[in-house]
């Protein structure tokens, strides 16, 4: 797997993505995009990373636990929807405080939104890895 | 083309391909092999969301957006709703097949085979059964 | 101190009830109402009359008594916590089954004691009896659950209301409805389980395995009560037709005498209590069975009375046990001297069950007695209640007389002596609470009895509670009784000798509930046979059997709709189409992995592309994504799983998967046949932007409009990414 134009290559494809993931979680409620489709970019530019240069690489290049990135997005999520609920006593209504300052809605839908992003991203990678750990067990157990 | 009663052709035609791909996952998943029960379980998964997305009818129109300056969609435009259905689907379909390969995984770790009639741990082939 | 502070709730609780005597004597009753379930018209209502109320006190008074008695019992044992805990749970649940007005939440905290006291008979868990006992117990009685529920709900639907008092307002309309006698049985059901009638009275005596606080606090006062309790709630509902006086008065009768007969065998005098318990429970379906305004003062005065001297002596009984190390009176004798206070207790509690002047009991027995006047069958219920009192009075001699007079006989344990206050003043109390019942009758059937009976019948007492009515039949049917009993006491030993002669074991119904279960477990091995082969493929050939055969079933019964059939495509969407079919049939027949691999991103990528062709971006794009991780994921597994091989056509499975196919494409083709509702994507579009400020409708759908949905959704993708590590790395321990 240690291809060099493929080590190579993710280097400089790598940000790009994340920040391209990023763009279409933030342009989700306008165009198409959003958590879901951002979180399972997140995952595929670990997955190149991951297959360019190995699993350990991939949890360095990703500094945080996956399911603690998971953790943080259900916090996210949880925490849109008392944001709501707190102000206007519905759990999960949509509060937009700094509606179009910013050129886009922020308030808590997008908090909600950013924890799903999270949620997928670091689910699936945490899978990912998981599974390439495990196939390493497996594997060194038939040897 | 629209065809009286809102239907297009293509609905018709994928109402038979889900028809196909589910037979064909449904054949893979009892053919008694992990491998092939997971490629049978993302033939039904598949077949699952073009169903759901085939129900809330084709066009040809736009994307369910609404245009900058307009209030509301002034063009007809897809249906929005099978499709944020699919979308968690997709996600949710996959999730539950990684869930399943780790568990395929795992079985065969422990058990050394892929043969599904021959994982026999919880029902040992001397308690009840015929075969 | 920790262990004095659970017994402070109950005595709270009993503080909060003890001033309402007032009100409730006057007449006057209170209902506490919750909204529940408001759609169902079900309500977390309370209704505080007399006979709720009267309960109320007894379940919070001895229930202070008895979890106290278990902070000293238990003093040492580091497993006292959790049973003052669920001693307090079911004190709970017995509390809310008495004082509930509603149906359901009625049949809630109903289940909820027999689910306590399963937990509470079966405390100590590491005993194969002990847990024998309490799941017997808890079938016996969640069958009657059952069947409780299934006479509640039809007595809701003929009365058209949940409310207890809604039902009891209307008898006439339930005693005439056809679903009465199927009322009447289901609820009986529910009544003779709970509390111990034949041919369900063997549960009791083996749910001894308790601790004593335990047997004290459920099988004396409160939960096996709870039956008594029903019948005398649904008395004015249900109650004076001819299936209800004859059942109830000879099953009580009949499990009165048995009962009583059976106590006089026991050696162990724990389990002697349990079968005059069974005996009292008996005596009081009787009398409810009659309905008479004597029957039920009879009845409501005997509750009081029973309650207080059995959980007495059951408590009495267990500092007998603390102090000398058994229960068995024919080891035991001479505790008296070395035991003062604990012997005291016993005596007065035991007057009171022997039923002599001046205790309760006496009151209660010529109230027994008195209903006689107006009885359908006095004979019956005269010979039956005289045979029962009289081995009262000897097994209130043996408990009181035998562990403490004569000579000191060989315990197991060299120091006995009365144990803690702890212990000796809920016994203490009680006993006093016989003697003041006696004394202040006239008080008690004020404040209690008379505002209990009037809650079941709807009328003033049938006779005065008084200690002298004079020279009358009930007198001198007490008289004969006592003479019969302390006849009988002196030959206990030559009796006892006998019956068990006669049968080793305790004759009874339990045979028949062993036999009952044992043919349960056979049924279930037979049919698991069946049912469950073993081999994965068959279990899922059933599956996709069923779920077919459910489709077609929808397809059948469902409005026929069928759109035209034509198939005139562009060239383009024939394109797509056709690298889909060929991608299944390169999955289906290729024996190479990468193949299969191939065919599949051939499938996802061709819906991908449907999605984009109609308008679907967003979810064009996850299927991409997705598609790109399926590959990866399953190009990982591949490389460490062993070749599939070629898979042998199967005959069976072909049909069974062409048929679901085909059940499938029915039931879209009559999907697209009818036509589509578009309201709620209406909706979606009108309020997108105005309301939800996105112009992205499908994802405003998934974060803003169903939001708690995705909430969900997320939720199970971390769930199932969870449960996918733990499968990998549980394997990668056992490794390591």
């Amino acid at each position: 797997m240690n291809s060099l134009i493929l080590t190579t290559a993710t280097r400089f494809l790598t940000p790009l993505i994340l920040a391209l993931s990023v763009f279409i979680l933030l342009r989700g409620h306008n165009e198409p995009g959003g958590g879901f489709i951002g979180g399972l970019l997140v995952a595929v530019a670990f997955a190149l990373v991951e297959k360019a240069e190995g699993v350990e690489a991939a949890r360095r290049a990703m500094r945080i636990e996956p399911l603690v990135l998971a953790g943080i997005g259900l916090g996210c999520c949880l925490a849109g929807g008392y944001w709501g609920g707190i102000v206007h006593g519905d759990f999960l209504r949509g509060i937009w405080p700094w509606y179009e300052e910013y050129g886009l809605p922020v308030g808590s839908i997008l908090l909600f939104d950013l924890g799903v992003y999270l949620a997928v991203a670091g689910t699936v990678s945490a899978i990912l890895f998981g599974l390439e750990e495990a196939g390493h067990a497996v594997a060194g157990r038939d040897d | 083309m629209p065809l009286p009663g809102g239907t297009t052709e293509m609905e018709i035609v994928l109402a038979i391909l889900v028809g196909l791909l589910a037979a064909s996952g449904a054949y893979m998943m009892m053919a008694g092999r992990l491998i092939a029960y997971l490629f049978g379980l993302i033939m039904i998964s598949n077949a699952a969301n073009i169903a759901i997305f085939a129900a809330g009818r084709l066009t040809y129109a736009e994307p369910p957006l609404v245009p900058d300056g307009e209030y509301t969609p002034m063009t007809e435009v897809a249906n929005a709703l099978p499709q944020a259905l699919i979308l968690t689907a997709i996600v949710i379909g996959f999730g539950l097949l990684s869930f399943a390969l780790a568990l395929v995984f795992r079985t065969y770790f422990e058990l050394g085979t892929t043969r599904m009639d021959d994982m026999r741990e919880a029902e040992p082939r001397n308690m009840g059964g015929n075969s | 101190m920790w262990r004095y502070l659970p017994p402070l709730l109950p005595f709270a609780a009993f503080l909060w009830f003890l001033p309402r005597v007032l009100p409730v004597a006057r007449g006057e009753t209170g209902e506490y109402v919750w909204s529940w379930v408001p759609g169902l018209g079900i309500d977390l209502a309370f209704w505080l009359d007399g006979l709720s109320l009267a309960f109320a006190l007894l379940i919070t008074g001895i229930g202070t008594i008895c979890i106290l008695y278990a902070g000293t019992y238990f003093a040492k044992d580091p497993r006292l916590p959790s049973l003052q805990i669920i001693l307090l749970l079911f004190a709970f649940s017995m509390l809310g089954l008495v004082v509930a007005d509603d149906a359901i939440t009625f049949f809630v905290f109903w289940e909820a004691t027999t689910i306590t006291s399963y937990l509470l008979v079966g405390f100590d868990h590491e005993s194969a009896k002990s847990r024998a006992s309490a799941l017997q117990a808890l079938l016996v009685t969640s069958a009657g659950g059952l069947t409780l529920l299934i006479g509640l709900l039809l007595m809701g639907s003929v009365a058209d209301t949940w409310r207890l008092s809604g039902m009891n307002a209307q008898g006439d309309l339930l005693r005439a409805s056809p679903l009465y006698l199927w009322i009447f049985w289901l609820i009986a059901l529910g009544a003779f389980t709970k509390s111990a009638q034949w041919p369900f009275q063997f549960w009791l005596p083996g749910a001894m395995a308790a601790p004593t606080p335990v047997s004290a606090y459920l099988h004396s006062a409160t939960m096996v009560k709870a039956g008594v309790y029903m019948l005398a709630r649904f008395t004015p509902a249900l109650g004076g037709t001819d299936v209800w006086i004859w059942t109830l008065t000879l099953v009580g009768a009949f499990t009165m005498v048995q009962a009583s007969i059976w106590a006089l065998r026991q050696i162990d005098l724990k389990m002697m209590m349990a079968y005059t318990t069974v005996m009292a429970l008996g005596a009081l379906t009787m009398l409810l069975g009659q309905g008479s305004a004597m029957a039920v003062t009879a009845a409501m005065a005997f509750i009081l009375v029973h309650a207080f001297y059995k959980a007495a002596l059951f408590l009495g009984v267990g500092m007998i046990d603390k102090g000398a190390g058994t229960r068995e009176y024919t080891q035991l004798g001479g505790l008296g001297r070395y035991m003062p206070i604990t012997a005291i207790a016993i005596a007065i509690a035991a007057l009171s069950m022997a039923g002599f002047p001046p205790m309760f009991g006496f009151i209660g027995k010529e109230l027994i007695y008195g209903s006689l006047e107006d009885a359908t069958w006095p004979w019956l219920i005269g010979g039956a209640a005289l045979v029962a009192n009289a081995l009262m009075v000897v097994c209130a001699g043996v408990v009181a007389i035998r562990p403490f007079a004569g000579r000191r006989r060989i315990a197991p344990r060299a120091y006995t002596a009365d144990p803690g206050w702890g212990l000796w003043i809920g016994p203490a109390i009680l006993a006093g609470m016989g003697v003041l019942g006696g004394i202040l009758a006239g008080r008690f059937e004020h404040f209690l009895v008379a505002p209990m009976v009037s809650a079941v019948t709807g009328s003033e007492t049938g006779a005065h509670l008084a200690l002298w009515h004079g020279i009358n039949p009930a007198l001198i049917l007490s008289l004969v009784t006592f003479a019969i009993g302390i006849a009988l006491y002196f030959l206990i030993d030559p009796i006892r000798k006998a019956l068990i002669k006669a049968d080793p074991k305790t004759p009874g119904t339990e045979d028949g509930y062993d036999w009952l279960l044992q043919a349960l477990k056979d049924f279930a091995a037979w049919q698991t046979g069946i049912v469950q082969s073993g081999l994965m493929t068959r279990y899922l050939q059933t599956t996709f059997v069923l779920l077919g055969g459910l489709i077609w079933g929808a397809v059948y019964f469902g409005t026929p709709a069928l759109p035209p059939l034509r198939f005139d495509l562009d060239l383009f969407e024939w394109a797509v189409v056709g690298i889909i079919v060929g991608s299944i049939v390169l999955v289906l027949l290729t024996p190479s992995r990468l193949t299969a691999i191939a065919g599949l991103g051939g499938v996802g990528g061709g819906t991908g592309v449907i999605f984009f062709l109609y308008g679907a971006i967003d979810v064009g794009m996850t299927q991409l994504f997705v598609e790109i991780l399926v590959v990866v994921f399953i190009t990982i597994a591949m490389v460490r799983l062993p070749r599939a091989g070629y898979i042998p056509f199967h005959r069976i499975s072909a049909v069974i998967a062409v048929l679901f196919g085909l059940a499938i494409t029915a039931a879209m083709l009559a999907v697209l046949g009818t036509p589509l509702d578009r309201r709620l994507t209406d909706f979606f579009e009108a309020t997108s932007l105005a309301e939800a400020h996105g112009r992205n409708i499908v994802n405003v759908i998934l974060v803003d409009f169903r939001a708690l949905d995705t909430m969900g959704e997320v939720s199970v993708i971390v769930i199932s990414g969870i449960a996918a590590l733990a499968a990998l790395w549980a394997g990668k321990e056992r490794k390591a």
